[in-house]
Parts: structure tokens; sequence; C-alpha cells
């Protein structure tokens, strides 16, 4: 308790609030570097799952694959990059990248296969072409899962990149990696609760956007 | 009739157990004992293993090192100079930064470790003014706490320093750190995030030298990562230990430091109480022999071939003559 109580004050000291290193840039360095990961993580991913949900071919490659990127330490991916690279974002972005494309492509093949195979047919009986049946009928009405999929991604990638720090870059990395290498568990502390915070406040934007995007009027399967 | 009773029974067991975890975790947040301190002593007891803090054998000694390989091959040095001498050695390799194991040192968890004799002192004492390699020592024995020897020094050195590539140094006519006061360009450094706190810092070398120079952290101790980071030309300076092989592999400069804002840093073993003369004796065989040269080599065959600390120690004993 004593340890939270002493972050909290950490937190609450209004010096923290500017500058260059403060509490706010380093806010929205995190968020940038999470932005960064999660959309050319979404580029990629996306795209590649609708492909696979719609057509079908290729899920157990799909499966297969984010599995084991999925296994991957990002830590040790941010290394391996950066000792290719050098310090800078590309690395720890290529890291991240990698972490968010499992949960993204998940999202996306399964938005497609959670529609009901009547109502794609029925579409495709009406003269849609497949264009027409993926973004008309099967992403309007799987978006929920893909939402899901955005959100997954995108928490693991908040609350991972404060690994960008290790390589020269700021965010909430710097706060923790600083307290932990001079002891000052306060400040280490201090900057896992931001990421905790700026990982909920993401999660319930992400939610409301799942709950708006919602399709209205359809009628659930079985 | 048995689903309309046993559901709401099923959902009242679910609530009792959320409820009883809840609680736990609650109760467990507000304790007021510091989770890092008792992590601490049980993996220090744990790991210790053979010698106990106080009840073991003088026969026994536990060896401990920081998080740094070449620390942990000075390290194994002396662990296999004690073992010939017959006595049991418990490793405690990779404990971590100066905040953590000192105290474990101190709390006799640890019992011989080696150190450098600059940075120690200016833990212990912030303001210490820089010196000589045997005034430095002579201040750290006056520094430490009750119950800790610095055993005599090595020859050898291993010093954070001011490192830039060949070209910057020539471009910029740099030998020293002043002279960086006179690059128009912005400096950056790259080294651990802890830089920022120390003594030699940017803090220390605007005061010292009215140079301005912006941390960039790299949290590989002056390892590949920062090596590359200079080479790359992304940062102007880098803090590489002078024992490193890879400021003689990429032709690097180390800046002259004539205020001696670093100070020295011999290699010096640290040791508790229970080290006695005949193990104080054994470890001075191998800071005899130990200079910089000998050290860079050590370094090198971890770091060339990959070679684990107890194999490069055990081979260079043996070429030294000081283990059979």
């Amino acid at each position: 308790m004593n340890q939270l109580l002493a972050a909290l004050e950490w937190l609450l000291d209004p010096a923290r609030y500017s500058g260059p290193g403060g509490i706010p840039m380093r806010l929205a360095e995190h968020l940038g570097y999470t932005a960064l990961g999660v959309v050319l993580a979404a580029v990629i991913a996306i795209p590649l799952g609708l492909l696979v949900g719609h057509t079908g071919r290729g899920r157990g490659l799909a499966v297969a694959a984010s599995g084991a990127a999925r296994a991957l330490p990002t830590l040790g991916l941010v290394t391996l990059f950066a000792l290719l690279v050098g310090i800078g974002l590309l690395a720890p972005t290529l890291a991240f990248v990698i972490l968010a494309i499992p949960s993204l492509l998940a999202g996306a093949y399964s938005a497609c296969e959670a529609v009901d195979p009547r109502t794609v047919d029925a579409a495709r009986a009406q003269g849609m072409t497949e264009m027409q049946v993926l973004t008309r009928v099967e992403l309007p009405l799987g978006m929920p899962l893909l939402i899901t999929g955005i959100r997954a991604a995108t928490l693991q990638v908040i609350s991972t990149a404060m690994l960008a720090a290790y390589v020269g870059n700021g965010g909430l990395g710097r706060f923790i990696f600083l307290g932990l290498k001079t002891q000052d568990y306060p400040q280490m502390l201090a900057g896992s609760l931001l990421v905790i915070a700026l990982a909920l406040v993401l999660d319930g934007m992400l939610l409301l956007v799942q709950a708006l995007t919602r399709p209205r009027g359809a009628v659930p399967a079985g | 009739m048995n689903r309309r009773t046993a559901r709401p029974i099923a959902r009242r067991g679910a609530l009792a157990a959320l409820g009883a975890g809840g609680l736990a975790s609650l109760a467990a947040a507000c304790s007021s004992s510091d989770p890092l301190a008792e992590e601490t002593s049980d993996a220090a007891g744990g790991g210790g293993g053979a010698s106990d803090a106080g009840g073991g054998a003088a026969g026994s000694l536990v060896v401990g090192s920081q998080a740094y390989y070449s620390n942990e091959i000075i390290a194994e040095l002396f662990a296999q100079v004690l073992e010939a001498a017959g006595l049991t050695i418990t490793r405690e390799y990779q404990i971590g930064q100066r905040e953590v194991y000192l105290p474990e040192l101190e709390s006799g968890a640890v019992d011989l470790l080696p150190e450098y004799t600059g940075n120690l002192l200016q833990y212990y004492q912030a303001d210490a003014p820089s010196a000589s390699p045997e005034e430095i020592a002579e201040a750290l024995a006056g520094v430490l706490p009750d119950g800790l020897t610095a055993l005599p020094f090595a020859a050898a050195t291993d010093q954070d320093s001011y490192t830039t590539t060949a070209d910057f140094a020539s471009a910029n006519s740099l030998a020293a750190i002043p002279d960086l006061a006179g690059v128009q360009e912005d400096l950056k450094i790259a080294a651990n995030s802890e830089f920022e706190a120390r003594p030699y810092g940017p803090a220390g070398v605007k005061e010292t030298y009215g140079v301005d120079v912006a941390l960039v952290p790299v949290e590989d101790s002056g390892g590949p990562l920062t090596v590359k980071a200079l080479t790359d030309g992304t940062v102007q300076l880098a803090d590489i230990y002078t024992a490193d092989p890879a400021i003689q592999k990429n032709g690097l400069v180390t800046l002259e430091d004539p205020e001696s804002l670093i100070l020295p840093q011999n290699v010096v073993p640290i040791a508790s109480a229970k080290v006695d003369d005949a193990a104080a004796a054994e470890i001075a065989k191998v800071t005899g022999a130990l200079t910089t040269e000998e050290l860079i080599a050590l370094n090198t065959r971890s770091i060339d071939e990959q070679a684990k600390s107890a194999d490069i120690a055990r081979e260079w004993l043996a070429e030294k003559g000081i283990v059979a």
C-alpha cells in the first residue's frame, strides 16, 4: 500500500506535467507508438483476414501463423530488429506489428465466418459481386467481432509499447526503465499505473465504437 | 423443478467464490509490507543454499556478480581459485545494479563480489573528489559500511567513458571531453537510463566542462545496440566500458577526462567478514595478475567465442599458473 501511495504521490507532483520528459509528452508518445503499430498491422492483417474468412481458404495457415507469431517474445524481437536496423522507432514498430497481427487476423476472419451462410447465399442470389457481398453483407454484420480483434490487438500493443524506450525512444517505458534501473519504485509503479490507465481508457473507447457499429436490425443466426 | 433450484444455488456459489477472491485480493493490496524487500531476501536465502547467513561453515562462501558479463567472469575467477583452495562456493551471478546487490552484501547474503573502485566510492559518497587509483581505493576503505572490506585492487580498469567514432573525433578535433563544448551540432550520448542520475552524466559534464549532451537511453549497458547506435551515427557519443573489445574492433576513440570526472575504476574484490585471510590470499593471486589487457582478452573470448564464464576462467587460471 505504501508503494502505491508513493506512486500516486509521484503522479500528483505538478512538476512532472511539463517539459519534454513530462507525463503528457510521454503519454502522447506512447499513444503514438501504439497507433503506429496497430494501424500498420491492421493494414496488413485485416484485408488478409477478410480474404481468408470470405473465401474460406487458407484458414489453417492463418491460424498456425498467428499462433507462431503470438509465441515470439516482443523484447527479443525489439533487440533483434535493433541489431539489424539500429536504435530508433523502426525496430520496436516492427515488433509491435508482429505482436498485433494475430489478433487482427483472427478478428477479421472470424468476422466473416460469423455471418449466417444463408445470408451470404441470399446476397449472392440477389446478384451481388463477391466484393459487394464482403463489404455490404459480411463486414457490417461481422463488425463487432472485427472490433473485438482490434481491441485485443490495441490492448496488447499498448501494454508492450513501453519496450520502445529500450532502444532510445520515449513513451511511458521511460519512467518504468528509469525507475527500475535506479530502484525508484514509485516512479516505476507510476509508469505502470499510467500504462494501465491508458489501456483501460482506450479499451473503453473501442468498446463504445463496437457498440455503435453493431448492426441494427440484424437477426441473430440460428 | 431441479433446474429452477439448481441455477440460483450455482449462481450463489459462483458469486461467493468471486466475493472471496475479491476480498482476498483487496486484503493483499491493502497490506503495507514491501513485497520487493521480501522478494530480495527470499531469493538470496533460497539461492544461498549451502551458505547460511550466520550458521554456515567458514569453508563456504557466496560469490556474487553484477548483471554484467565481464563482472561475472571476474567473479568466476575468484570462485574457481577459492574452490581450488578447498572452499565450497555458491554462485549468485547477474544480481543487478548497485542499488540491488549492495544491501545483499551488507546483510551477508553475499560474501564476495568484484566491484569497481570509483563507482562504488561515489555510491557511498556522492561528492567524492577524483584522485589516483590508490587514493580512491583508500577513500573507499574509509566509506565502506562495517563488515565489508575492500581487498587489494587489480591493475585492470573498466570504466564508463565518453567514446566516439574515429571520424567524428578527427572531424571535430576531439581528444578530450571538454573539446565537445566546441562542437556545433546537438550532442547525443547513448547509455543506460540511469546515466542521467550518475555524477558523470549530462548534468556532471555540463557543470564541469560546459558540455551540453542529451541522453538517448539504450538499455544494454554499452552492448551491441549502443555500439551500433554510435557506429550508425544515430548518436555522436556512447558510454562504452573501457574494457569492451568493441572499442578496438570498431576503431572507436575514448575521450580523455582531464578533470577525472569519471573516477578510476579498478577492479576491487569487496568481501564480507566471512572471507578470512587465507581466502583473501587466494583472491590476491587473481587480482595480482589481472591487468586491463588481460581483462579485455577475457572479455573478447566471451564475446567472440560466446564461451561460458566458467570455461574462460578455468583456462585463464591454468594459463597463468594460478590453478593447476
